[in-house]
C-alpha cells in the first residue's frame, strides 16, 4: 500500500521528474481530478494545462512531457488493462497532443505505483529514467545514443538484469528532434502521432524503464471479474472479427471500392495496385503469426515476415494506416517493400502515417519539378519507386542530407522551407499529416478531421464511419454533421481516457453504460453514463481551450489541405469530380461550433465552460473573444 | 497408486501461445485476489513476436525441487503430483528455484517463501481464461498420444486426403 490510503485501480500518485535538476517527488492524485477527467488523455491534458506555461516552444525544456495510465490499467480489463498515453505540446501542430499505446509497458507503470509521470526541464546529457517501484533514477544513456527503440529495450533489460523490465524508448529520430519522431514500447507498439518522440529527445530522455511489483486492486473483485469474463467472451464474437482475421488492412479494398483510398499523394482516390497490397494478399503471403497485448482476449497484431527477395527476413507488425501511407499513397504496390518501410519507421522511431505522407509529398514535388535530383542527392523520387521510399525514410529518420533534414520537419514546415508553391502538395491539418481516408469522398470525415484538436486524425471522432457505412450522403456536408462529429469526439474522449483500445470499442455492447460500469467496479468511484459523456465533452473543451491559449484553437486553424478543396477526384466512377467546397465546409464548421456551444470563431463561450465545470479557464477564452470582436 | 498417466498438469502449446499474460492475471486473481503477475504461479515468456510460451510446474517425477530442499519443506503429493510447500519450514533459501529447469517454482514477493502451481483444486483458472486455448490441463501420456497422432497424420497426408 502506498501513501497509507486504499489504492484501488488508481495508484493515486503522480511522479514528478525534473530532468534539469534530477530531482523527483511524488504528489497525490486529487480524487476530484480523477473523476472529472477519468485518466488517459483527459487527465493527461488537464495535468498538462496545470503544469505548463503559455507559449512554450514544444521542443524547449518548458514543455512538460506526461506519461499517463488509465483507471483500468494494471487490471485484467481486456485492452484497457495494458495501456498508457503520452501528452505534451506537439512540435508538429504547436497545440495539444495525445497519443496512446498498448502492449505491456502501461500495466508495469501502474504496478510501480503511478498514475502519471510528469517530466519537466531538460537533462544535460542523454539519460534514461529507471523506475523500480519507489526508486527513481536517471541513468547515463550515452551508450544508447543512436540506438533503435528495440535495441534500447534489449540493452536496458540486459544491463538491469531483469527480463521483465518494460521499456518505452525513442530512436535516433527522437534524439535528432525529427518532428514526426515517436515513442515505442514492447518492440512495435507506438505512441505514434504528433511527434512525442521529438519532445522526449529534446529533453535528452532516451527511455523510460519500469519495474512494478505492487498489487493493482479493484473495488469489487467479484463483479469486476464477472464483467471482464463477459468482455472476453464478446471478444471472440462479431465485434472483433475484422481485427482477428484480416486485420485493419481489410480497409484497402473497402476504401478502394468507395474511391476513398488516397493514392499518389491524393492525386487519385483509387489504386490500380490495391489487390496486391490488400489485407487478403498480405495474410495469404506474409502474415506468419497473429499475437496480442497483455490482458487482451482478442489478437490483432498481424506479424508479417518477408519470405524472399531483396527484403527477405524483414519482420513488421502491419496495420492499414502505415500500409496505406507507405504503399498506395507513394504509388508502391509491393508489400515486401512496405513491410521493410514499416520496419525502418520502427527502427528510427518515426510515425509511419506521417512518414508515408511526407515521402508522398516529396515524390509529388519531384514529379512536378519543384525538387530535382540535385536536391535529392541523385535519388529518383518518382511515385512507385520502392527503393527511394525506403531510402527517404532512412534519411528522414536520421536527418541525413538536405532532403532528410527538410522532410524531418514535417510536411507543413518542409513546404514553407521549400517554397515554390510546395504547400499545395502538403497534406496536413494543423501541421499533422492526414491518415488514409480521402476527405473529398468522405465528407463527414473531412469535417471531423478539420476540427480535431490534435490535427488530422481519424481516431479523434471516427467521423469516417458514417460515410463508409453509408449512413449519410458521403459526398456532401450539411447541417447535422456537426452533431455526428461532436458525439463521436465526446465518446472517443471517454474511450481514450479509459484508454480502451479502439479495436475493442465494439465489445462495449451497451456503450457508455458498459464503460461506466467498468469504471465504477474498478475504481470504486460511482460513475453514470451521463457523467461519463459529460466528461468526454469537458475533455474536448479543455483541449480546445489549451489550443486557444497557444494561439492555435480558432476557426482559421480548422482547415483542410489544398488538394482536398481544389483538386477534384479524377477517377472515373461515382466519385469523379468530388471536392470539398468552401461553402459546404463553412456550413459544417458553423453547424459544429453551434452544437458545441462555441462562438462563430470556434471559441467555447464562458457559459459553456462554466456548465462543464471549467469556470477557471474562462479568462483564457475571454481574452480571445475580446480580441476577435 | 496413481501413475504418471493420471497426473494432470498445465502445459502450454507454443504454436498457440501468444504471450498475452492473461494466464498470469487469472492466476493472481484466483490465488491472491489481486492483479499482479509477480504473484502468478504461471509465467509467460515472449522471446520475440513469433516465440511465446507460458510455463508452469510440470509435476516432474522425483522432483528435483523436492530433492534440493535442505529443510524438508517441499513434498510431492502422491495423489496429484503437485508440489506442497510447508511454509513454516521454508526459509526462502532458493535451492529449489535453482534446481527447477523451468523456472516454475518462485519466491513469493510478500511471504518470502516459495510458491508454485497447485492446479486450483483440479480446475486451473489459467486454462479456463486463456483466450487462445493454448493451455491444456493434460497428462504426459495424452501429450504423447497427440504428438503421435499429429506425426502420423503428417506422414500419411496423401492417404488421408484420398479417403475423403
Amino acid at each position: 500500500m502506498i501513501n497509507g490510503g486504499v489504492r484501488l485501480s488508481y495508484a493515486k500518485r503522480i511522479l514528478y521528474v525534473d530532468l534539469t535538476t534530477g530531482k523527483t517527488e511524488t504528489k497525490p492524485l486529487k480524487e476530484e481530478l480523477a473523476k472529472n477527467y477519468i485518466g488517459g488523455i483527459g487527465l493527461g491534458m488537464r495535468l498538462f494545462l496545470d503544469n505548463s506555461k503559455e507559449g512554450a516552444d514544444p521542443l524547449s525544456p518548458e514543455n512538460p512531457l506526461i506519461f499517463i495510465t488509465g483507471p483500468l490499467t494494471g487490471t485484467m480489463a481486456p485492452s484497457a488493462g495494458n495501456s498508457y498515453a503520452v501528452v505534451s505540446k506537439s512540435p508538429l501542430t504547436g497545440g495539444i497532443n495525445e497519443s496512446k499505446a498498448h502492449g505491456f509497458f502501461g500495466a508495469e507503470l501502474k504496478r510501480a505505483g503511478y498514475d502519471a509521470i510528469i517530466f519537466t526541464g531538460k537533462s544535460e546529457k542523454l539519460v534514461y529514467a529507471w523506475i523500480d517501484d519507489d526508486s527513481v533514477q536517471l541513468i547515463d544513456a550515452k551508450h544508447l545514443t543512436g540506438k533503435s527503440p528495440q535495441e534500447t529495450e534489449e540493452t536496458i533489460r540486459e544491463e538491469l538484469g531483469d527480463w521483465y523490465v518494460r521499456v518505452s524508448a525513442i530512436g535516433e529520430a527522437g534524439e535528432k528532434l525529427v518532428r514526426v519522431g515517436c515513442i515505442i514500447n514492447d518492440e512495435f507498439r507506438a505512441i505514434g502521432r504528433g511527434g512525442m518522440g521529438a519532445v522526449m529527445g529534446s529533453k535528452n530522455l532516451k527511455a523510460v524503464a519500469v519495474r512494478g511489483t505492487n498489487d493493482v486492486n479493484v473495488a469489487n473483485l467479484e463483479e469486476f471479474t464477472e464483467f471482464v469474463r463477459t468482455i472476453y467472451e464478446r471478444m471472440k464474437g462479431p465485434a472483433t472479427r475484422k481485427y482477428r482475421t484480416l486485420g485493419t488492412p481489410e480497409n484497402v479494398l473497402v476504401l478502394n471500392a468507395l474511391a476513398a483510398l488516397p493514392t499518389r499523394n491524393f492525386s487519385q482516390a483509387t489504386f490500380e495496385g490495391a489487390e496486391k497490397v490488400s489485407g487478403e494478399y498480405l495474410n495469404e503471403r506474409y502474415v506468419k503469426k497473429i499475437i496480442g497485448c497483455a490482458t487482451c482476449g482478442m489478437r490483432c497484431d498481424h506479424i508479417a515476415l518477408v519470405p524472399e527477395g531483396e527484403y527477405k527476413g524483414t519482420t513488421s507488425r502491419v496495420e492499414f494506416e502505415c500500409l496505406w501511407a507507405l504503399g498506395p499513397l507513394c504509388g508502391v504496390d509491393r508489400l515486401d517493400a512496405i513491410i521493410e518501410a514499416i520496419y525502418q519507421c520502427n527502427h528510427y522511431g518515426i510515425d509511419g502515417i506521417s512518414s508515408g505522407v511526407i515521402v508522398a509529398f516529396a515524390m509529388d514535388l519531384y514529379e512536378n519539378g519543384i525538387i530535382t535530383k540535385k536536391d535529392t542527392d541523385g535519388l529518383d523520387l518518382s511515385f512507385g519507386n520502392h527503393e527511394a521510399l525506403v531510402e527517404t525514410i532512412k534519411r528522414m529518420g536520421s536527418r541525413k542530407g538536405w532532403l532528410g533534414d527538410v522532410l524531418a520537419e514535417g510536411s507543413m514546415r518542409a513546404a514553407e522551407k521549400i517554397g515554390k508553391g510546395a504547400e499545395k502538395y502538403a497534406n496536413h491539418i494543423k501541421g499533422m499529416e492526414l491518415p488514409g481516408f480521402d476527405l473529398r469522398t468522405l465528407k463527414t470525415a473531412a469535417l471531423g478531421f478539420s476540427v480535431s484538436f490534435r490535427g488530422a486524425c481519424h481516431l479523434r471522432s471516427g467521423a469516417y464511419s458514417p460515410d463508409v457505412k453509408g449512413k449519410v450522403d458521403r459526398f456532401k456536408i450539411e447541417k447535422g454533421r456537426g452533431k455526428i462529429v461532436m458525439d463521436g469526439e465526446d465518446l472517443y474522449n471517454v474511450v481514450d481516457s479509459l484508454i480502451l483500445c479502439k479495436f475493442s470499442r465494439g465489445v462495449m455492447y451497451e456503450g457508455l453504460k458498459d464503460m461506466a460500469k467498468y469504471y465504477t467496479l474498478a475504481t470504486g468511484f460511482k460513475m453514470t453514463p451521463e457523467e461519463l459523456i459529460k466528461a468526454g465533452e469537458r475533455i474536448n473543451n479543455l483541449a480546445r481551450v489549451i489550443n486557444i491559449r497557444e494561439g492555435k484553437g480558432t476557426r482559421e486553424y480548422d482547415t483542410l489541405p489544398w488538394k482536398i478543396m481544389n483538386v477534384p477526384v479524377p477517377d472515373e466512377g461515382v466519385a469523379k469530380g468530388a471536392v470539398v467546397n468552401q461553402k459546404e465546409f463553412d456550413i459544417g464548421l458553423d453547424d459544429y461550433y453551434s452544437v458545441r456551444g462555441w462562438t462563430k470563431e470556434g471559441i467555447p463561450t464562458p457559459e459553456k465552460l462554466k456548465e462543464l465545470g471549467l469556470g477557471n479557464l474562462v479568462s483564457i477564452v475571454e481574452k480571445k473573444i475580446g480580441s476577435k470582436n | 497408486m496413481p501413475t504418471i498417466h493420471e497426473k494432470k498438469f498445465v502445459s502450454g502449446d507454443p504454436s498457440k501461445c501468444i504471450g498475452c499474460t492473461v494466464c498470469e492475471y487469472a492466476c493472481s486473481m484466483e490465488h491472491e485476489k489481486t492483479f499482479n503477475p509477480t504473484k502468478s504461479r504461471i509465467r509467460a515468456v515472449r522471446l520475440n513476436p513469433f516465440v511465446n510460451l507460458a510455463v508452469a510446474c510440470r509435476l516432474c517425477e522425483d522432483s528435483p525441487c523436492v530433492a534440493a530442499c535442505p529443510r524438508d519443506a517441499l513434498s510431492q503429493s502422491e495423489e496429484t503430483g503437485i508440489i506442497l510447500v510447508d511454509e513454516d519450514k521454508c526459509n526462502g533459501c532458493g535451492w529449489c528455484i535453482e534446481a527447477c529447469d523451468y523456472g516454475a517454482i518462485q519466491l513469493h514477493p510478500e511471504t518470502k517463501v516459495v510458491f508454485t502451481c497447485d492446479l486450483c483444486d483440479g480446475e486451473p483458472k489459467c486454462v479456463e481464461w486463456c483466450p487462445e486455448e493454448a493451455l491444456d490441463f493434460t497428462t504426459k501420456d495424452i501429450l504423447a498420444q497427440k504428438a503421435r497422432i499429429t506425426a502420423v497424420k503428417k506422414l500419411f497426408q496423401e492417404a488421408l486426403k484420398s479417403e475423403k
